[in-house]
């Protein structure tokens, strides 16, 4: 399984090991490569041919889902393209400005209630979201902050908030305390210690917490579309939500707009994989 | 081309930016001189939306004081979103909506009474939109089944389905005289309401009669004969109507997008059922235009309703929309009555029977079906099944229980929350000095709290009080505890059947604990090949085994339900090729678990990969190397070195895992629809449909959903126990 030793494998085990990975690639790929397929096919049937490449192709359910205008006769996509980074981009910022600060007090500070806190966090991701979506409207209503992107924001930086609490709480915890004691020796308060020695050095758990709370506000469709009674408004995967009617699927264009969909969402894993593997703690203390 | 309505002045956003924040708030158009704004919600895409739009159009041209704000709302959003927004003052003046969801409105009072009497419309489609002999909006548009023909295989359409099972000799082989969705009630129903049978006896809602039985008899007679193929679903009905595999299809207007141009073929009325010499009859849905009862301008949303169904804006929607439009003169136009496929909708309208518009109808579809699946499977006889699912109907259409007197139930609240206030004070008192010292740190998590006690908690207990109430019929009665105790106490079923709680609640378990297994297990062994130094590509890997988490769960959930079919899906196709026989995924429960289980396996496994990569780091390489001295295998390696090591990082990220997998709703919604009987729904699917397909009772599913709350967290305590022992050891 594993091999510390210095000293190259046999060429058997790397074989061995590439196969296995080949394999895993091949089972991982395989159902993308076919939503890549519907997308590319100009028709709006689902795909029930085991082939995973196209007979004919054609940008045709792009241009589709590029193409919507609205009454006003106005490109669509780019406004809601734009609605859905600006979304996912505050929820990103509210969701870890909210959870940082706690995340710090509950790995260095010593307060009553902080384990019951802890576990209060966890309990939110329990809570099903059936139940909770008219009470949620009716409260944004109250609120002033239907229709607003900064409402829905809002909302699921709030959903975000315990995973991103756990996984920054998990990585200040393996931040070794002597060089805030240090800062704090000399005269430094607990805000300017904690912006400028823990925070720069929890970077690759700030660019996951980041990133996952990012793809909670990317994908998100149901609150999106109760929430917001513009179609300029409307966040993406409202957009493609439009595809699946009540009686038959549009599968070429959904495909078509699942890929775009995600691969802003792939560039970034791409781009933070190396941040995704040091940072990920998910509330464990790391070695 | 600019619309004509780019000209109109727009709306003022309805909302002002908050805080200044204009960045964030949309749509904060120039507002012109206020013209009257008449709210319309629909769900209509593509040429219908156009169609729409341009008959929107047409009415602002001739109206210059009114503004139309029409809204396009993805249709599993726009029930929600209309009863939350209508009741708040936020709803439109109109919403098109199909005509089922009349009843449940009309008894919330979410709608009102049309002020007209629909003249020259369809008398099926008004009978469609009628609650009480008050007829609720106008039918615009209608869709039914019908049959489509491949005239390349079959030259003129069969007029009776003796003739469908005539072309059995004459088809070329591997070519089904038939394709339809035969174990969906909807795609069911024409045999049903042909034998003469219904959902309905009089006023009762029965679905045990004898007509019922001789259809689904009917109905199984069609497979056994070879007509049809297995396990239809809508994606293998196209495939094999496109490639020239089915000879005739039963499906509705919808299915016209999908047809491959290369397939010539003609729409024509269902076939009479030979054995009855009755036709057979589709549903009719109605496509109604129906008043808000918020609604500002009735008079004026009237005035629409009268310029959308009049003969030339039905020809328009008819031409461009491809609408079955509900409008009777429509079909005398020329560019109308020229039109073969219109036509032949036109009259399957005179032969369809309106949907029922009641709640009590939504809660006959989950019996139906199940009892469709039992008799196509040949696991029961028709009568047997339709027996069991009359009484799953009677049991979701059970009128509410008595109301409770709140009183005690209230002093109870106040008696718990003061105990709740004192030991919290005692805690208090006992950790004085840690809440002295440590009260710096409050202003720490003040943000995080606030925001979630106001955005997450305050939405729950209001949700979570539902659960003290029913709801029946639009209206909602306190009874106390009640749906607690039938539910625990499984009042109403066996503890073993699948409706109980408790066995779902051992199906969650179990669906839980192995996934979070093989989530772990396959992260952990891929992770640990990952690390090895000299892996070449490792990045590429480890780049490409991350995918899963980045697609959209919904759309990957559907994938494997395709990849899963019995005669068409690509794993028995690798089956087959392995020279295995071919399961047949979904009518067994192992096999339906085993289905939900890799798919969700397959989504969830890069999530430990990744914990397990970072906790792997800082993992000193000597130990293992010191133990390798020793002789340790790399088993014994692994289980006595990394193993303990990897716990504190893996430990969390299990409780969350399987936190998440609990309440995994999508997977097991899209891919095994809960089937075989319901055997593999877990209970948050079951919530959902107490919620949206059991006649609406929300307060039972609120019930559910304080249940699976209440499990997780005694499982969190568990598992907290354990994350101490962890620490302290």
């Amino acid at each position: 399984m594993s091999s510390p030793s210095a000293q190259a494998p046999s060429p058997l085990r790397v074989a061995a090991a590439h196969a296995l990975l080949v394999v895993a690639c091949a089972v991982v790929l395989y159902p993308v490569l076919w939503v890549l397929k519907m997308a590319l096919t100009p028709s709006q049937a689902f795909s029930m041919d085991p082939s995973p490449f196209p007979t004919t192709v054609s940008l045709q359910n792009f241009r589709d889902v590029l193409g919507t205008v609205d009454a006003y006769g106005e490109a669509l996509f780019w406004r809601q393209l734009a609605n859905s980074v600006i979304v996912a981009l505050v929820t990103s910022a509210l969701g870890v400005g909210l959870s940082c600060t706690a995340a710090y007090a509950m790995s260095r500070m010593r307060f009553f209630g902080r384990e019951a806190s802890m576990q209060a966090f966890l309990i939110t991701q329990m809570f099903p979201g059936v139940v909770m979506l008219i009470p949620l409207y009716i409260l944004l209503d109250t609120l002033g902050l239907l229709d607003s992107l900064l409402g829905l924001a809002l909302v699921y930086s709030t959903t975000s908030i315990p995973f991103c609490t756990w996984n920054l709480k998990g990585y200040f915890d393996t931040i070794p305390r002597e060089l805030e004691e240090a800062a704090l020796m000399d005269g430094a308060d607990r805000w300017t210690t904690f912006t400028t020695i823990v925070l720069p050095l929890a970077r690759p758990a700030l660019a996951v917490t980041a990133l996952f709370s990012f793809m909670t506000a990317w994908n998100e469709f149901i609150l999106a579309a109760t929430l917001m009674s513009d179609e300029r408004a409307y966040t993406l995967p409202v957009v493609l939500q439009k595809y699946v009617g009540d009686f038959s699927t549009e599968w070429g264009r959904f495909a078509a707009g699942a890929v775009l969909v995600s691969i802003p969402v792939m560039a970034l894993f791409f781009l933070l994989q190396k941040q995704l593997v040091d940072g990920l703690t998910a509330g464990g203390v790391k070695g | 081309m600019p619309s004509p309505r780019a000209r109109r002045a727009r709306a003022p956003h309805p909302r002002a930016p908050l805080l200044g924040l204009a960045l964030l708030a949309v749509g904060a158009r120039p507002a012109a001189a206020a013209p009257v704004e008449l709210k319309l919600w629909h769900a209509y895409r593509g040429q219908e939306e156009a169609a729409l739009e341009a008959a929107v159009d047409a009415w602002d041209e001739a109206h210059p004081d009114v503004v139309v704000l029409t809204l396009s709302i993805p249709p599993d959003a726009l029930k929600t979103k209309f009863e939350a927004a209508a009741p708040r003052g936020n709803g439109p003046d109109l919403v098109i909506s199909a005509h089922e969801r009349v009843g449940a409105w009309a008894d919330a009072s979410l709608i009102a009474p049309w002020p007209s009497d629909g003249a020259g419309l369809h008398p099926a489609a008004l009978e469609a939109l009628r609650r009480d002999g008050a007829l609720y909006g106008l039918p615009l548009a209608t869709k039914s089944l019908a049959l489509f023909v491949n005239t390349a295989l079959v030259p003129v359409a069969p007029r009776s389905t003796d003739e469908i099972a005539a072309l059995v000799g004459t088809l070329p082989p591997g070519v089904f005289p038939l394709a339809y969705q035969a174990t969906d009630a909807y795609f069911h129903a024409p045999w049903m309401h042909g034998f003469g049978g219904g959902v309905q006896d009089g006023d009762q809602m029965r679905l045990d009669r004898p007509e019922n039985a001789a259809a689904l008899g009917f109905a199984r007679g069609l497979l056994e004969a070879g007509l049809l193929p297995e396990e239809p679903t809508g994606a293998l009905v196209t495939q094999l109507f496109n490639e020239g595999l089915a000879a005739t299809v039963i499906n509705g207007p919808w299915f016209l997008g999908e047809i491959d141009p290369k397939v010539n073929f003609v729409v024509a009325p269902l076939p009479v059922i030979s054995a009855v010499g009755k036709p057979a009859a589709p549903y009719l849905t109605v496509e109604g235009l129906i008043l808000s009862a918020h609604a500002a301008q009735p008079a004026l949303a009237a005035a629409l309703g009268a310029h959308l169904t009049s003969p030339a804006e039905a020809v328009r929607r008819a031409v461009q929309g491809r609408q079955t439009v509900a409008t009777l003169a429509a079909y005398d136009d020329p560019a109308v009555a020229q039109d073969a496929v219109l036509q032949a909708f036109r009259t399957q309208m005179d032969a369809a029977v309106p949907m029922p518009n009641g709640v009590e109808m939504g809660a006959t579809w989950e019996p139906s079906a199940r009892a469709l699946r039992r008799v196509m499977r040949g696991a029961e006889s028709p009568e047997a099944a339709l027996v069991l699912a009359q009484k799953e109907l009677e049991f979701f259409n059970k009128p509410p229980p008595p109301a409770a007197d709140p009183t005690p139930w209230l002093v109870l609240l106040g008696l718990g929350l003061v105990a709740a206030l004192i030991v919290g004070l005692r805690a208090a008192r006992r950790d004085r000095a840690l809440l002295v010292a440590g009260a710096g740190a409050y202003a720490w998590v003040a943000p995080a709290f606030l925001s979630m006690g106001l955005l997450v908690l305050a939405p729950f207990v209001v949700g979570a009080g539902v659960s003290l109430f029913a709801h029946h019929n639009g209206a909602w009665t306190f009874v106390g505890l009640r749906n607690f105790i039938d539910i625990l106490l499984s009042r109403d079923w066996p503890i073993t059947s699948s409706f109980s709680f408790y066995a779902t609640l051992v199906v969650t378990i179990l669906w839980t604990a192995s996934n979070v297994l093989l989530h772990v297990g396959i992260g952990v062994a891929l992770a640990m090949l990952l690390r090895e130094p000299w892996l070449k590509l490792r990045g590429f890997y480890r780049v490409l085994l991350i995918v899963p988490w980045a697609v959209p769960n919904y759309i990957t959930a559907l994938i494997w339900k395709g990849m899963f079919h019995r005669q068409f899906g690509a794993i028995n196709g690798l089956l087959v090729a392995l020279g295995l026989e071919p399961v047949s995924w979904f009518s067994r429960f192992s096999t339906a678990f085993a289905a939900n289980l890799v798919t969700n396996t397959w989504m969830g496994f890069p999530f430990m990969m990744v914990v397990t990569l970072g906790a792997l780091q800082a993992i000193p390489r000597d130990l293992e190397q010191a133990a390798e001295v020793d002789g340790a295998s790399a088993w014994q390696r692994f289980r006595h070195v990394i193993l303990p090591l990897l716990q504190p990082a893996l430990l969390p990220a299990v409780v969350l895992g399987s936190v998440w997998t609990f309440n995994m709703f999508n997977i097991i919604y899209l891919v095994s629809g809960g089937e075989p009987d319901g055997g593999t729904e877990i209970l948050i699917s079951e919530a959902y449909r107490w919620a949206f397909s059991r006649g609406n009772r929300y307060g039972y599913a609120s019930a559910y959903a304080v249940l699976i709350f209440g499990v997780l967290l005694l499982y969190s305590r568990a598992t907290d126990r354990l994350l101490a022992r962890q620490q302290v050891g």
